[in-house]
């Protein structure tokens, strides 16, 4: 699964954060209880446990796609940003 | 506090004349919409007589080495833009976007009242790149839609169907995704993307949504080429731009600026008065320059870029003598967090968080509260559907570094603002 990355639709999303429970390895918590997802691609012993996850979301708010996120490349745009 | 005398939002839509080559706002004084007749004696006639023989794919690479890019804030460039609706085939829409939600602008609405035509040529050459069979156009107020439908009914080369809408009132109604639920019949918000507006927009088709000023200067392009159009601005960034200017300046109102004149040269012809605080740049979404740095900036993306600026749509607002920036700040902030369309939940709960702490940083130069801006808006950055609370983090982070000494006399309990600044902010959300 090289190449793919989690995404979550932040219009859908209504922070149930079973997510962040799931999958703390790429999905932590902001202060409001909303979901940051990591930028980089899921790496690929996670795989499993991230489709997993996208089907366990309440609100299907999660995205697992070939593109990396807008943030993702702010902080290619940005070196040293912290991702979140 | 008093209020500075202003800025009625009239006011932000007055043309003014400076001494800088006009384009847009060239040809007799602007007094109402130009008639066509008056139009072509000045630019000459249809746009097949322009046109030529050239093909779409011409036209696009006459736009690609105009170096023409966005007008709307953004900044994109408009042939890449006109390529990708262009890729998916003749059956795409364009819409016009005049809805200028942005408070302190008025370029777009003087445009569509005062020269209608040069955006209605922008639109049919648009059309005929993309073979479009359909087109909006958004105007912001009632004297706007009136001008150009009543442009639109001179002219006989305008053979699509262009319907004119009034825009949406709420801040974010003018995003492009927001607008095409807008025109779709449904609440102007943005909807998570991708699909991109330019693969599938207006009822699933692809869409270009271009801003008014943007089309006015390609109906120029096409007309008088990319050589002409590169004979004002920078190389990198060429053509005019239109600015509108607000606060502490003598002549409030809309300017035509070539890209790249320095910012002091523009608040010179317009007035600027002493003792001016700050400088925004960029609008809401924009960036604080004080009053030694803008000594040094002028009015492009490159320049502006190391101040960590960029002119957005225009919008330039010089804070008077008196006014606290802290303070104006964060009543932006708090409005901008009250114009969010309630849909992601780091938007609608960050930006109401990050106002209040703003306005604390404000009243008593908290340095807990600046270090939780700072946590915040590096949480909520990049985040949105939109971006709303990009722009909105982006103020706040200038805010918070912009005025030093500022902080400095908050803390111990004094401020320099004994009055309010003319940031015109209307009342609360308006979702029509």
């Amino acid at each position: 699964m090289s190449g793919r990355y989690l995404h979550v639709d932040p219009t859908i999303c209504v922070g149930h954060r079973l997510c962040a429970e799931m999958l703390p390895e790429l999905i932590t918590l902001d202060d409001f209880g909303y979901p940051m997802i990591s930028p980089d691609p899921v790496p690929r012993h996670l795989a499993r446990l991230t489709r997993r996850t996208v089907g366990t979301c309440p609100a299907l708010a999660l995205i697992l796609d070939g593109n990396p996120s807008r943030r993702a490349r702010r902080d290619q745009l940005r070196p040293g940003a912290s991702p979140g | 506090m008093s209020l500075v005398a202003t800025a009625a939002p009239g006011e932000l839509r007055v043309p003014r004349s400076g001494p800088w080559n006009q384009r847009l706002l060239a040809g007799p004084k602007l007094g109402g919409p130009e008639p066509l007749a008056d139009h072509v004696r000045r630019l000459g006639g249809g746009i097949t007589d322009w046109t030529g023989r050239a093909g779409a794919h011409q036209l696009v690479e006459r736009v690609r080495r105009s170096g023409l890019r966005g007008r709307g804030g953004g900044g994109f460039p408009t042939a890449d833009k006109l390529s990708a609706v262009r890729r998916h085939g003749p059956r795409s829409v364009v819409v016009v976007n005049g809805s200028e939600t942005e408070p302190a602008a008025g370029k777009d609405d003087l445009l569509l009242r005062f020269r209608p035509h040069l955006v209605l040529d922008g639109l049919l050459v648009a059309t005929r790149i993309l073979g479009a069979q359909q087109a909006f156009l958004v105007a912001h107020s009632a004297p706007a839609m009136a001008a150009v439908e009543a442009a639109l009914r001179e002219r006989l080369d305008v053979s699509i169907p262009v319907e004119v809408v009034r825009g949406p009132a709420n801040f974010v109604g003018g995003e492009e995704s927001a607008l095409i639920r807008w025109l779709e019949g449904g609440r102007a918000v943005p909807r998570y993307q991708p699909p991109r507006v330019v693969d599938r927009g207006w009822r699933g088709l692809p869409t270009l949504v271009q801003n008014v000023e943007t089309l006015a200067h390609l109906g120029l392009v096409v007309r008088l080429g990319p050589e002409w159009f590169r004979g004002a601005g920078v190389a990198d960034e060429p053509g005019t731009m239109l600015v509108t200017l607000s606060g502490a300046v003598e002549a409030p109102g809309v300017y035509e600026v070539p890209i790249g004149t320095p910012l002091p040269e523009v608040l010179y012809v317009a007035g600027a008065q002493p003792g001016a605080v700050a400088l925004l740049v960029g609008g809401y979404f924009g960036s604080w320059l004080r009053a030694p740095e803008v000594q040094g900036l002028a009015l492009s993306r490159s320049s502006l870029r190391p101040a960590g600026a960029t002119p957005g749509a225009g919008v330039l607002h010089l804070l008077p003598q008196g006014t606290c920036g802290l303070r104006e700040s964060g009543r932006i902030l708090a409005w901008l967090a009250a114009q969010g369309a309630r849909q992601c939940g780091p938007c609608a709960f960050g930006l109401p968080a990050m106002a209040s702490a703003l306005n604390e940083v404000a009243s008593t130069g908290s340095e807990a509260a600046l270090d939780q801006l700072e946590r915040w808006g590096d949480q909520i950055e990049g985040r949105g559907a939109c971006r709303h609370p990009d722009g909105a983090v982006n103020l706040a982070r200038s805010a918070a570094s912009a005025f030093p000494d500022e902080l400095r006399r908050h803390r111990s309990g004094a401020c320099s603002g004994h009055r309010q600044s003319a940031l015109p902010l209307p009342p609360g959300p308006d979702q029509r």
